[in-house]
This record gives structure tokens, C-alpha cells and sequence, in this order.
């Protein structure tokens, strides 16, 4: 693929795992001029020394005020204009911005190039942030379990009662106090611990 | 009434009012129910502003500005009805820069005439020497602490686009930027400079208010259709923003407000250093100088809160100063009428600008400010990159 059809791409990210995944959507696309920029130390002059066609950072990076400062330098290789210069897109700004993601392009690329690259960035942000989701709550329900086998363990020793049976008194507690049998399992960790 | 309005902040003291509002309940009792959501870039927070995801938000004064005339970014009208702060930030300098102003210096050290010569007798011998040119970092091309370090620097005959590298960093990274050696020096809003000085990277040089003695900072700002639309909210917003900061001013009720503003998903530093912040009493080198004044920060005292239009008009001025954009009579225009004391007199039964509020920006050095004749206000000053 040419330099003209495959344009240069680089990805301000410090996560890397979600780099990753947006690294590899632009290249299933066919965008094979990606790089990655971790590190955010002397993040302008890595820029320039790459001198990308487009940039891509996510909002949760405080450099991203950092890169508003090419718009200044006059001295800088090309001056990039922000994805949002073009105020008629109201629709694709809002959802970059809901995703995560925002974007700077030098200028000269066409928006009809750009809009493909967006919209592959929001789609793989958005998918990050299920997977990040999923993520969290697999371990919160992790937590949980551990949380209600130590208050299984302590009804057991303290009322003499078998697994099943200190199950099924959370469990009919919970339903009783309309709450999580997680949470009756937690106040009687925190009860055992005062009591101790 | 009962509105719901979001509003972005970023972590530093002048965002004080508006976080004491919500916390201490008095956005509650004006009938607003507010969440504060705190960012991470001043780039997010106009952006959220601009598209209507913030109903309003803690802005650099200039960011607004810029905003208004499309500069830097696409172009969203704002209305600032309420001024934040006045002052607040700092000009800090590693224990070294520090070490050679002071070989250097004729004069008071608190004298920014002297200590701007002083940095210009020290560039000048790195350039001999052919030692790198010093970095200075700030927080945002539009932004205060931009036009602060050039103005004070150009007064001794630093070009601050030739002599010097000016970085814009994220407040959060100056300090172990500063340490690292990435930068020499920096202007930010507080904690930050208190935060090098405890740690023992920076000495403070000089506080904004030595070389600007009334200066715009952050505003409360709103889109103006936003404004029209929603009057109401926003009278009870600058209503409690206000009550908000006249609690603050309080010497007796700065320990609680510092207290709501260390919480962590507010400031989130320690809530001493913020009180110092507040009480103007900063400790200003390692070896435990301290300085007290009276102008660090002004958060509603000495009528902080009311927006001058001449505030406005001085930081589009330094816009054209530094090249940002060429003068136009109209964009003057729109710039003042970015900051909107009518809004602020509406809202609180106020008539016209209170007598302990001067219309002036008291600058260190040319002649005072004249916002009819910007032209040649600026003709006073010999560096500059006006566009013709």
C-alpha cells in the first residue's frame, strides 16, 4: 500500500492493552502506518520526529493539552488542525467524545479519509471500555465469593451448621433484608471483626 | 425549581467556589442539583463545554476567549457571568535557575523588573557559552500562565519565542518535570508551586500578583445560547458560586473549606497546603521562607467575582501580542463581551460595579493598559509577533 493511501497514524495511549486493540483494528482496515507513543515525556518532539498524518489520544491523558500547543508553533514540520474544526460532523463529535477518543489530523488529509479511522476508533474504544466493564465485574464477583465463603466459614463455626445450611441462612436473610447476599456476608465479617 | 446541570472542573484551588457551592450545599438550596465532574485536560473540558455534555464549567479565562473567536478550536460563544479567581498562580524556578537570578540580580528580589534583567544577564551567558536555552512550562496555549511568563520575561528582553522554550505541561507533571531537569521553570495555579517547594525541586520567584496586580484567572463559564435558554439556573448558580466564595473569604471558615477541597475526588492534596494557598501564606524555598500576601489569591474579596470587561480585553490583547491572532476591532469586541457583569449584577440585586473593584490590570512594566487603543498600547512593548 502506498504512502498516499495508507495514511501515517499515531496512537497517544498509556494503556496498552487498548493501543493494542486499536492498533490492530487500523491494520485489519488496511491502515499499516500505525505507531504507538507510550511515554509521554517529551511527547511533542516524538511527534514531529514521526511527523504523523493523523493522532489519536484518548481523553482520560492530560497531554492531550500538550498537543494543543502545535496549533502554536509555527516553527513545527506541519501544522495539525483537531478533528473538530469541521463543525458540521455534530453527530461524530459527540460520540467520539462519549467513547473516549479524540483526534487530531494534519492538514491536507481529506475528511472522507478521516471519517473511516474515527469511526474505527470509537467502535474498538467502546468495545474496550465492555471488555474493561466485563472486567470489573468478574472481579468484583470474585470478591464476593470470597467475602461469603468466610461468612459461610464463620456461621459454621460459631452456630455449628454445615456449608449448605450457613448457605441458605445468608441466602434467606438476604431475601428477608432486601439485599445482596454479598453485603449480609460482608456485615457479618465486619461484625466478627469488632466482636473479636 | 429543580435542575440537574453538570458541571467540569479541574483539580486546582480556583475551582474553590464552585466545589464549596455543591459540597456546602448552597447550589442545593438554590434549588440546583449539581454534579461535579472532575477532568483531566483544560482541551476535555472545553470540548465537553462546547458540546453541551458540562451545562458549565471551571475554564481559564483566556480558553474562553479563544472559544468565543473560534481560535485554536471550532467556535462556541461563551458567557463567563461569574470570575472565579483572581491571581492565584506562581512563578517557580529550579534551586539552580534560582541560584543564577540571584547572582545576577540588581535590585529587590521581589522585583520582577529585577529578576526579569536578571534572567535576561542568564540567557544571555548560556547563549555565549552555547549551553541549551532554558524551558519554562505552562499549562496551556490560551492560558494565563502563558501570557504571564512572556510578559514578564519580554519586560527584560527575553523573547520568549527565540531566547527560551516555552512547553505547555499538564499541571500534574510539572513538578517532577521541574525535578527531572525536563523543565527549569514554570507558571501554574496552586498546589502545584507549594508542591515543589515542599518537596524541595523549585523555589517560588514570584507570585502572578508582583507582576500583574489584578488578573483574570479561571471563570465559570456557559455557552452564551446556554445562558439565554436557562436564566433562571443560572442566576442560581452564580447566586451560590457567589455565597460559596464569600464563605471562603471568611479567615474563620477556610480550615472546613479546605477540608471539602483535599477530598479526593475533589483537589485530592493535602487539605494544609490548600489553606496555605488560600490564607496568602506560602512557603516559598525549601529552606522554609515564607511569604504572605494579601494578592496570591483573591476568590471573591476586593469584588474577585465580578467579570471586568477590561480583564477580557487585556487577554485578548496578549493573544495579539504573541501572534495568536491579528488584531480586528470586532473580535475586541466580541472578547469583552465574553465576560458578562450584567448576568453577575442580575443575579445578585447589584447595580453597576462595586467601589473596591478598580478597573485595572496594574502591570509591572509599559504603560497602562488601554483597551480603546490596543494598537498602540501594544506599539509600547519592543517584543512581540503581531500579525499585521
Amino acid at each position: 500500500m502506498s504512502a498516499e493511501s495508507s495514511p501515517k497514524i499515531v496512537i497517544v495511549d498509556e494503556s496498552p492493552i487498548r493501543a493494542a486493540i486499536l492498533e490492530e483494528g487500523l491494520r485489519e482496515a488496511g491502515y499499516t502506518g500505525v505507531v504507538r507513543i507510550s511515554e509521554m515525556q517529551s511527547l511533542l518532539a516524538q511527534i514531529f520526529a514521526l511527523d504523523p498524518d493523523v493522532i489519536l489520544i484518548d481523553l482520560e491523558n492530560p497531554s492531550r493539552d500538550v498537543l494543543e500547543q502545535m496549533f502554536q508553533v509555527s516553527r513545527a514540520v506541519r501544522r495539525p488542525i483537531a478533528m473538530f474544526v469541521d463543525q458540521s460532523d455534530a453527530a461524530s463529535i459527540q460520540a467520539s467524545v462519549d467513547a473516549g477518543v479524540s483526534a487530531y489530523i494534519v492538514d491536507g488529509l481529506k475528511k472522507e479519509r478521516i471519517k473511516p479511522i474515527l469511526d474505527l476508533c470509537i467502535s474498538r474504544f467502546n468495545a474496550f471500555a465492555k471488555l474493561q466493564d466485563e472486567l470489573d465485574r468478574a472481579k468484583s464477583a470474585l470478591e464476593d465469593r470470597k467475602v461469603i465463603d468466610r461468612a459461610k466459614g464463620i456461621l459454621m463455626k460459631v452456630k455449628g451448621l454445615t456449608e449448605e445450611e450457613a448457605y441458605v441462612l445468608l441466602r434467606s436473610t438476604a431475601m428477608r433484608e432486601k439485599k445482596k447476599i454479598s453485603e449480609i456476608a460482608q456485615s457479618i465479617l465486619t461484625a466478627s471483626e469488632m466482636l473479636k | 425549581m429543580t435542575a440537574s446541570l453538570r458541571i467540569g472542573f479541574i483539580p486546582l484551588v480556583d475551582a474553590a467556589a464552585l466545589i464549596v457551592a455543591v459540597d456546602k450545599g448552597f447550589a442545593r438550596e438554590e434549588g440546583l442539583d449539581v454534579s461535579l465532574v472532575r477532568e483531566v485536560s483544560w482541551s476535555n473540558v472545553r470540548d465537553k463545554l462546547n458540546i453541551g455534555l458540562f451545562d458549565a464549567a471551571h475554564l481559564l479565562a483566556p480558553v474562553a476567549i479563544a472559544s468565543s473567536l473560534g481560535l485554536g478550536h471550532i467556535k462556541v460563544p461563551i458567557a463567563a457571568p461569574f470570575n472565579l479567581g483572581l491571581n492565584g498562580n506562581a512563578i517557580t524556578v529550579s534551586p539552580a535557575l534560582h541560584a543564577a537570578i540571584m547572582a545576577e540580580i540588581d535590585g529587590e528580589r521581589l522585583d520582577p523588573m529585577a529578576t526579569s534583567a536578571a534572567l535576561a544577564r542568564v540567557v544571555a551567558r548560556r547563549k555565549k557559552n552555547g549551553v541549551e536555552p532554558l524551558t519554562f512550562g505552562m499549562t496551556f496555549p490560551f492560558s494565563t500562565h502563558n501570557y504571564q511568563l512572556r510578559f514578564w520575561m519580554a519586560a527584560g528582553g527575553v523573547d520568549p519565542d527565540e531566547d527560551v522554550r516555552l512547553v505547555v505541561l499538564p499541571p500534574p507533571y510539572m513538578v517532577d518535570s521541574l525535578a527531572s531537569g525536563q523543565v527549569d521553570a514554570f507558571c501554574v495555579g496552586a498546589p502545584w508551586n507549594s508542591v515543589a517547594v515542599d518537596l524541595g525541586v523549585g523555589c517560588i520567584l514570584h507570585f502572578v500578583s508582583d507582576i500583574l496586580v489584578r488578573a483574570a484567572e479561571k471563570v465559570l463559564a456557559v455557552r452564551q445560547s446556554w445562558s439565554e435558554q436557562n436564566a433562571d439556573v443560572l442566576g442560581a448558580l452564580i447566586r451560590s458560586t457567589s455565597r460559596a466564595a464569600e464563605f471562603i473569604e471568611q479567615p474563620e471558615n477556610r480550615a472546613e473549606a479546605a477540608k471539602i477541597l483535599a477530598q479526593a475526588d475533589r483537589i485530592g492534596v493535602d487539605a494544609e497546603v490548600i489553606q496555605r494557598t488560600l490564607d496568602g501564606r506560602l512557603k516559598i524555598s525549601p529552606d522554609g521562607t515564607m511569604r504572605q500576601s494579601g494578592r496570591y489569591l483573591l476568590v471573591g474579596r476586593e469584588g474577585a467575582g465580578r467579570p471586568e470587561p477590561v480583564q477580557a480585553a487585556w487577554l485578548y490583547a496578549q493573544m495579539v501580542r504573541w501572534g495568536q491572532t491579528a488584531y480586528s476591532a470586532e473580535a475586541l469586541k466580541a472578547a469583552m463581551a465574553v465576560f458578562r457583569p450584567d448576568l453577575y449584577d442580575a443575579a445578585l440585586g447589584r447595580r453597576g460595579k462595586s467601589a473596591e473593584a478598580p478597573d485595572t490590570i496594574g502591570a509591572f512594566a509599559g504603560p497602562p493598559f488601554n483597551p480603546e487603543d490596543i494598537a498602540s498600547h501594544l506599539a509600547a512593548f519592543a517584543i512581540g509577533r503581531r500579525k499585521s
